[in-house]
Order: C-alpha cells, then sequence, then structure tokens
C-alpha cells in the first residue's frame, strides 16, 4: 500500500491538508487528499493549488447529504468546510445572518433562536451545514410556506474552480443589482464552484406550533384533505402526507405557527373545515371532539432509513394520480415502499427498503417515471412531474438513471462550462455528465 | 422616474474596468432589406413596424430619459414566430432587445439603433389556470393584474403586484425580478415563477423547469429571472398563485418626525409581526401628495406611514391593534383605519401619486432606488437630509420602510445652469450611502442602461467577471439586450435627457408609479 503525500502545492495553500482515508470517499469515490481551509482566501489558495495540479474537486460539509446524487467520476481532493464554521454578522433587527459555509444548522438555530428568530429551513435531518444545505437544496415541510433555501438566501460568496472569489447578492432582502448567482449554485451539488459564505433571510421563531392530522383510507380523500387545508384561509406552515404502506392508511397533517391564541384559534377553524369535507369518505377521521389536534411531525424522526430515496415532484392538483402511479408501480416491481413529504408542496419521498432487488427498484423508477410523464399531455409544457433518485445503494445506482429526463440540458452543460470549463468540480454528479 | 442622463461622469468613486468584457466585444450586423423581409414573412407585415416615425413610439420604456429609436419593431403573435425572429437575427449577428409593455425604470428596454426591438405585447393568452395545482400558464404580454383577475373567482391571486400592475407584463416582471409594495411578506417574481418557455439568444425554444418549483438540475429559473432580458426571451410563463388573504387592514399613522415614523417600524418587526407593506413618506413628500391629489393626510405631518395586514380574520385583527398601539406608543398623533376596498384606496393615494405628484413642486427630478439594511434607515435618511441641505437640492423621501427600499427624488430645475449636475452628484452620494451601510442600488427597477456605470461600485472586477459567465452561457454572441446591466461603452442612439413630465401613461392615469 502507497501512502500519499500531500502536494506542496496544497500544504503551502493550506493549513489544514490530510491524506484522504476510506471515510473521506464520496458516494463510493475514494479521496486522495482533503482539505480544510479556514476563510474564503484560503479556500481561493486550496482551488487555486487544485487547478495547477488538475485535481477534480469535491465540497463537504459534514457528510450528512453527501451520498445525494450520482457518485462524482473522480474526488483527488475534498474540500471539508469544517473549519469555515463562523457566524459572521447576525444584526435581528434586519433578521438577516451571514455565515460561513460550514456553519451546522442544529449550531445556527440555537443562535438564532436566542434572539427569537430562525432560518425558516427543516431538512429531514436538520444536520448538516449551511453550505451542504444550499448546494443540495434541501427543504422539509416548511417548503411550503417558505420554499427552499434558494428562496432565503440573498446573498452568496463562492470561489470558482480556478480560485477566483466572487460574490453575488448582498445583505439587503431587496436587492435586483446583477445576476443572482446564489440561485445558480443552489442544487448545483458542488458542480459550478466551492460555496464559502451565504446571507439568509430569517423569519420570527413563533410561539407556539401545532400539527393537525386527519387519517384517510384512500389517495383520493387525501389529496381532498391536502386541498381543503391549503384553500382554507388558515395560512398553514406547511402540508404533509405519510402513508407507510399499501395497506396503511394516509395521515394528512398541517402545521400551524404563530402566537398560543392565533394557533389555537386557526386549528379550530381547521379542524371544522376538515370534518366537513372528509365527512362523506369513509374511514375518515379528523379526531374526535376532545383531541382536536395533536403534535405530530412527520419528519422528526431524523435520519432516513438506508434504502434507496426517491423525491418525486409534481403539480399539487395531481396529488392523487401521483399516489397511484407511486403505488402501482411499486406494487408491478413487488415493492412496498412508504411514501413521505411536502403533499400541499408537490414534493412527495419514496423510501424503498435496502432490501429491495436493484432491478425491481430500477423497474419501480422506470414504471413511475412512464406513468408521471402520461400526466402531462405535452400540449405545452414536455413534462409537468419528475422522479429522482437521490440516494441508493451501490447495486440500486449501477442499475437505475439517478436523475431520469432534464429540461434544458444543453444549457445546463454551457452553465457548467463557463465555470468549470476543466470539468474538476463534482464531475458527473447532476445529470448529462455535468 | 430615474433620469441621471447616461453620459454623466459617475460621482464619488471612479468607475473601474472589469475584467471580462463579456460577449458584448463581438461585432453587431446590420438590419437590411433581406431581414426586414424575413421578418415580414415570420410575422406579417402588418406587425413589423418600419416606419421612422410609428418605430419613436417605441424609443424609450418608463425611464425618458433614455431614448433610442429602433432599427425595426416586430410584434410577434406566438412563441414559435420569437424564435423565428431571433434565430432569424442571430444567424445575420443582429442585436434584438425584448420589451413587454414598456413600464420599466431602468431602461432595460432601451431599443437599439442598430437592433430589433421585440414586442411581445401581442402574446396576451392566459393558457390554463390550475386552481387545484395553484398554477397559472400565460404569455408573456399578459398584464401583472389580468393573472389575478383571472385567478379571483377560484379565490386565489398572483402575488407580486409591481405599482404599474395594471399594464406591466408577466413577461417583463421575469425580466426585472418586479416586487411591490407587498413583497415584504409575499415576495418578489422569483418565488412565484416555477416553469418559463424561453427563447434563447440562438433561437431555440426551450423549457426551464417543469411548473413544480423542484425540478432537477440547477436553478435556471432562478438564474434566468431578473437578468433583465440578457439571456433570451420568456415565451410562456408557469406562475404560483396564492389564496386571497381573508383580511386585509390598512393602517395609516401620523408623525411629527421621521425618526418617530422610523422607530414605529423597527418596532412592529421587531415585535414579530410581518406585515404585507409597511410604506413611509416625508414632510415633503407629503406635501406634493396633497398639491396633486389632495389626499388629506394628516395636518402638520413630518411623517406617514401606511402599514397593510393580511391574513385570517383573528390574526389581522389582533395584529391591527398591536401596530396601533405600537405606533401611539413611538409618538403617532393620529391613526386611521381602512377596513374596506374604498376606504384604503384613500389611504393609498397619496402614496401613489408621489412620484407623479413632485412634478407639481419640482420642474425636474431624479429618482433613485437604493436599498439599505432596515436598521441602517434612520441613519441613512438624516445623512440625506444633510447632503440635500449641503448641496442646496432639496430631496423627497417616499419608500417601502419595511425592507429598507428607499425612493429618494431628488428635485431640481434644470432651467437653473450647474441645478441638474448638482442633483446627479447629490444622487450617486445617495447610492454611495447605500452601499456604504450594506445595501444595493437598486431594489427593484433593475440595473438596465441606467444604473449599470454604479454596478463597479457594488460589486468588484471578478464579481462582474463571474456574472458575465452565465452571460456567455446563454448568450456567447452578445447579441441579447446588449449594453445592460454591466458596464459597457455607450449605445449608438441615446440622447441624454431629463424628465419634464410625468410618464404619459402615469399622466393618463393609466397606471401608479411607487
Amino acid at each position: 500500500m502507497t501512502v500519499l503525500s500531500v502536494p506542496a502545492e496544497l500544504t503551502s495553500a493550506c493549513a489544514h491538508v490530510l491524506p484522504g482515508g476510506p471515510a473521506d470517499a464520496v458516494a463510493g469515490a475514494p479521496a486522495r487528499f482533503v482539505a480544510a481551509p479556514a476563510s474564503t482566501a484560503e479556500a481561493a489558495a486550496v482551488l487555486q493549488a487544485a487547478a495547477a495540479l488538475g485535481l477534480t474537486v469535491v465540497p463537504r460539509g459534514t457528510g450528512s447529504r453527501l451520498a445525494w446524487g450520482l457518485s462524482p467520476d473522480s474526488c483527488d481532493l475534498v474540500i471539508d468546510t469544517g473549519n469555515l464554521d463562523q457566524i459572521l454578522e447576525h444584526t435581528a433587527g434586519d433578521l438577516v445572518v451571514s455565515v460561513q459555509a460550514g456553519v451546522r444548522l442544529d449550531d445556527l438555530a440555537s443562535l438564532l433562536a436566542a434572539a427569537g428568530q430562525r432560518l425558516a429551513v427543516d431538512p429531514p435531518d436538520h444536520g448538516g451545514t449551511i453550505g451542504g444545505l444550499i448546494a443540495t437544496g434541501a427543504a422539509g415541510p416548511l417548503r411550503y410556506r417558505y420554499g427552499s433555501p434558494r428562496d432565503l438566501l440573498i446573498g452568496i460568496t463562492v470561489v470558482r474552480a480556478d480560485g477566483t472569489i466572487a460574490k453575488a447578492g448582498g445583505k439587503v432582502v431587496k436587492n435586483v443589482a446583477g445576476y443572482d448567482i446564489g440561485k445558480l449554485f443552489a442544487g448545483s451539488f458542488g458542480t459550478l464552484g466551492l460555496i464559502t459564505e451565504a446571507t439568509f433571510r430569517l423569519h420570527p421563531l413563533p410561539e407556539s406550533t401545532a400539527w393537525l392530522t386527519v387519517d384517510c383510507p384512500d389517495p383520493a380523500s387525501a389529496a381532498v384533505a391536502v386541498q381543503t387545508i391549503a384553500d382554507s384561509p388558515v395560512t398553514p406552515s406547511a402540508i404533509e402526507l405519510v402513508w407507510p404502506s399499501a395497506a396503511a392508511p394516509l395521515t394528512v397533517a398541517a402545521l400551524l405557527e404563530g402566537d398560543r391564541p392565533s394557533v389555537a384559534g386557526r386549528a379550530d377553524r381547521l379542524r371544522q373545515l376538515l370534518e366537513r369535507a372528509t365527512a362523506g369518505l369513509a374511514g375518515a377521521d379528523a379526531g374526535a371532539a376532545g383531541e382536536a389536534f395533536r403534535v405530530l411531525s412527520p419528519s422528526s424522526d431524523g435520519r432516513r432509513r438506508p434504502g434507496t430515496w426517491v423525491r418525486v415532484a409534481f403539480w399539487t392538483g395531481k396529488l392523487a394520480d401521483v399516489l397511484g402511479a407511486i403505488r402501482a408501480a411499486a406494487e408491478s416491481a413487488g415493492l412496498d415502499p412508504a411514501i413521505t413529504g411536502s403533499a400541499g408542496a408537490g414534493v412527495l419521498d419514496v423510501a424503498v427498503s435496502e432490501e429491495a432487488v436493484a432491478d425491481a427498484v430500477a423497474g419501480f423508477v422506470a414504471g413511475l417515471r412512464a406513468s408521471l410523464g402520461a400526466l402531462s399531455d405535452g400540449t405545452v409544457l414536455p413534462a409537468t412531474a419528475s422522479a429522482v433518485v437521490l440516494d441508493a445503494p451501490r447495486a440500486v445506482r449501477d442499475a437505475v438513471d439517478m436523475w431520469g429526463p432534464v429540461q434544458s440540458l444543453e444549457l445546463m452543460r454551457a452553465v457548467k462550462e463557463q465555470f468549470d470549463p476543466e470539468h474538476r468540480m463534482a464531475p458527473g454528479r447532476l445529470p448529462g455528465g455535468i | 422616474m430615474e433620469s441621471a442622463p447616461h453620459d454623466a461622469e459617475p460621482t464619488g468613486n471612479s468607475q473601474t474596468s472589469i475584467g471580462r468584457t463579456g460577449p458584448e466585444a463581438t461585432s453587431i450586423g446590420l438590419i437590411d432589406a433581406e431581414l426586414a423581409a424575413e421578418l415580414a414573412r415570420i410575422c406579417g407585415p402588418a406587425n413589423v413596424i418600419s416606419d421612422p416615425q410609428e418605430l419613436r413610439t417605441y424609443e424609450c420604456d418608463g425611464l425618458t430619459a433614455h431614448r433610442s429609436t429602433p432599427g425595426l419593431v416586430v410584434l410577434p403573435q406566438s412563441a414559435a414566430e420569437v424564435a423565428s425572429i431571433v434565430a432569424a437575427c442571430a444567424t445575420r449577428g443582429v442585436a434584438f432587445v425584448a420589451r413587454g409593455s414598456g413600464t420599466g425604470l431602468s431602461g432595460g428596454a432601451l431599443p437599439r439603433a442598430d437592433g430589433v426591438l421585440i414586442v411581445t405585447s401581442k402574446m396576451r393568452n392566459i393558457i390554463a389556470i390550475d386552481p387545484a395545482s395553484r398554477r397559472a400558464i400565460v404569455e408573456p404580454g399578459v398584464t401583472n393584474l389580468a393573472v389575478s383577475k383571472a385567478a379571483e373567482p377560484y379565490g386565489l391571486f398572483y402575488a407580486p403586484d409591481p405599482s404599474s400592475q395594471v399594464v406591466c407584463s408577466v413577461g417583463g416582471n421575469v425580466a426585472e425580478n418586479s416586487g411591490g409594495a407587498h413583497c415584504l411578506k409575499h415576495g418578489f417574481t422569483v418565488h412565484h415563477v416555477v416553469g418559463l418557455q424561453i427563447v434563447t439568444p440562438q433561437g431555440e425554444l426551450t423549457w426551464l423547469g417543469d411548473g413544480t418549483g423542484a425540478s432537477p438540475g440547477y436553478d435556471l429559473i432562478g438564474a434566468f429571472t431578473g437578468s433583465e432580458g440578457t439571456l433570451g426571451i420568456v415565451t410562456k410563463i408557469v406562475v404560483k398563485l396564492t389564496p386571497i388573504p381573508e383580511a386585509v387592514t390598512t393602517l395609516l399613522a401620523a408623525f411629527t418626525t421621521m425618526g418617530a415614523g422610523g422607530a414605529a417600524v423597527s418596532a412592529i418587526i421587531g415585535s414579530g409581526i410581518l406585515p404585507g407593506a409597511i410604506e413611509m413618506m416625508d414632510a415633503l413628500a407629503i406635501s406634493a401628495a396633497e398639491a396633486a391629489v389632495s389626499c388629506r393626510y394628516p395636518e402638520g405631518a413630518g411623517a406617514v406611514l401606511i402599514v397593510e395586514l393580511d391574513g385570517p380574520a383573528a390574526d389581522v385583527e389582533a395584529q391591527t391593534a398591536a401596530v396601533r398601539t405600537i405606533c401611539t406608543a413611538e409618538g403617532a398623533y393620529e391613526i386611521r383605519a381602512a377596513q374596506d376596498a374604498a376606504e384604503r384606496a384613500a389611504i393609498w393615494t397619496g402614496r401613489k401619486s408621489a412620484f407623479a405628484a413632485v412634478g407639481r413642486i419640482s420642474p425636474a427630478y431624479i429618482v433613485q432606488d437604493g436599498v439599505v439594511p432596515r436598521t441602517a434607515l434612520p441613519k441613512v435618511l438624516d445623512r440625506i437630509s444633510e447632503l440635500s441641505a449641503e448641496h442646496g437640492i432639496r430631496v423627497a423621501n417616499v419608500f417601502h420602510a419595511g425592507d429598507g427600499n428607499l425612493h429618494p427624488l431628488v428635485l431640481f430645475d434644470d432651467t437653473v445652469p450647474g441645478e441638474q449636475e448638482r442633483a446627479e452628484i447629490l444622487s450617486g452620494m445617495i447610492l454611495d450611502l447605500c452601499i456604504e451601510h450594506g445595501g444595493s442600488i437598486t431594489g427593484e427597477h433593475g440595473v438596465g442602461i441606467d444604473k449599470s456605470r454604479y454596478m463597479p461600485r457594488m460589486f468588484g472586477a471578478d464579481d462582474l467577471d463571474t456574472m458575465q459567465l452565465l452571460r456567455c452561457a446563454f448568450d456567447p454572441g452578445g447579441l441579447c439586450n446588449p449594453g445592460k446591466v454591466f458596464p459597457t461603452p455607450r449605445l449608438c442612439g441615446e440622447v441624454p435627457g431629463v424628465r419634464h413630465a410625468p410618464h404619459p401613461l402615469v399622466a393618463s392615469g393609466l397606471i401608479d408609479q411607487f
């Protein structure tokens, strides 16, 4: 076994560089070196050295979502953002915070909570870093009201593949000066450059929260419940759905947030609306009078089970059809996955057991994509839904097309070509070889 | 209206050069009879304008200080026609500029004398409303308000509400990432667009996104929205629709000083209330509005605050009471509340007329669109007032206080020698002040032709260079609305000038200006 020595270019660029170990592999791609710069300037020096050495580079936060997407074609250098852990500025009066990319979401949440504020994101595992949050576009139930991280991001600092430091946006919530490079980096999976700093719009931390749930016997009644909540005047922060297996009932849940009396009043109104809307549905249960609502966060169980995880995005009016399509495709493939997610925002996560045979999972994904494709007649939009395999065991990765069909791939390739002409930034993670 | 002539020397900091001139540097082809004939074949001869007199109709957008008669104007009626027009221009190396309703306030749709102006105003079909999915699919020429009107029967509306919403087009809103008075709570255009059919600068039709808001790959919708027509031309837009709030209350609070009004704004936001809108006017702006529309705001007000609250009825009621208490505690000597549309309109009249109204008290004026962090508002307003006194130039302040978006109206008499120059210097100093406090040179009007020279004050050479990478990816030929957003050499055909009268659409009462 050869021990790699770290090139002098890297050690002189960064105080913290080590040879990569087995734990540093990215979705199966081994890492030769790991650098952990502590400032944007140091990160720029690392990327300049990587450019000079022709190294491929994969940014990493805590690694909680590092397996998402395709495995990189190669990973000479992992840039770990663990030392970029400073909260740069929190101006509570402006509801704005600037942080380095390696700041952990839970640390930031604690700091902001002390000022009665929050960054209104709640990705499923509640963990990871700011950089990872932006790069993967991770979002949880609050997506319904607050959107995904890109909707709260107001400024960004990145280091390009050649080591150039660039800023876009700023520290004010209203700003249309120049192109929104932050949005371009949101969901870019490290393929355009390294995110080193970000500025976000914040929101007040609600005094009180409540989940109101309704159990539904079938997709059609769940769709009625979701529609009732969305159409209601109670301004929910989230509309979630949980369907653990084909044989189980579906649970629809609405999150209400605000002042205590406001939440109680709105919960009461919503319960009445749901009771009325689901009254004719056999088996529907909007909660007994004594138990108007109960606290339940569908995503509060923390880490996802290992296995294949498919994210399905669709127009919310098609919820019943999409749920039906998922179950039908799963049944044909002999699978019984759990379905959870932000039904009100048109994003569901399908969790297939890790025991499932790779070919069965591939069959399920292909069958599901065919059904989703049929949801649009193609007269206006070529597609109105997608199914992306975000994470999967190695055998499944080899058997499926992880990203599936993507619109405007040529434009995406052109963007990649401009930002990273040598294809050294997380090469191959996105569709079409990007 | 912003009326700083484009050839004015930048004040304060000197303009730095940028590393990448981007695709602008390529040679621009000329419009010839062959291209004109081809465009006539594509759109029909009736939809191609080449008569010099008719072309002048399109010589400026809402920012009338910059004018340039387009080489040719085409009015396509479909996405396929737009694609063919762009392809015809692209193969000949002819520059093209898209224009919606022409209400932009930064000269973003300023035509080129050597280019084709593609006007989308004949593409105004609302293709579909999907109430269950809360989506609408519209063509780019559809007016902003028309979307909300079409959605209203379903209890839905289209949230971004730029002040020109009666006439401004959704396509233009996408280009500018338009906001409006209510974007404090409801967000900007970019938060409500989930699908875009565009014609690329090469003339190809393609879709960005699939209407879900979670399509795989790069967020090209986010990158395209607000790119001011430099990355392609929008031909269809999928927007999110939002449930109409159950209740809306509008409060007007009068204070003796701007400081007290500003303190009330901070206290409202600090209490955790997020109003739909918080607007503020100073004494000079109020007096202009009184002269113009007799809005009958409380007498003796040094500042008025307009606070609009929307949401569930019980919440709005509770928040209205809380805002009243806060305003009183901060020294409001009169508070009015509007419960219905007519009362609301009465409160908004003064605010909405303010821009045009300053024409009553000043022969000419410049409007800026700078933004500062909300907490910097008191300091910045004080400094503007000092600068105003130092330069002997009056400044009326009308602004979106909730998000720190200032619209200082710099008043001057251009018949007095040197006064226009002093006004421009002061105007530039106000933008410098915004940047100094961590703000922006534009909150909603866009950079366009008007503020491209200020971009190097806000961004470094590498920042602008990086933005140009996106431009190069979409438009390597540099033909799509060249000369906008980024500092570049002057355009041909522009005539520096100063606003003397309101825009014709304002004068006719068709649109308001914020």
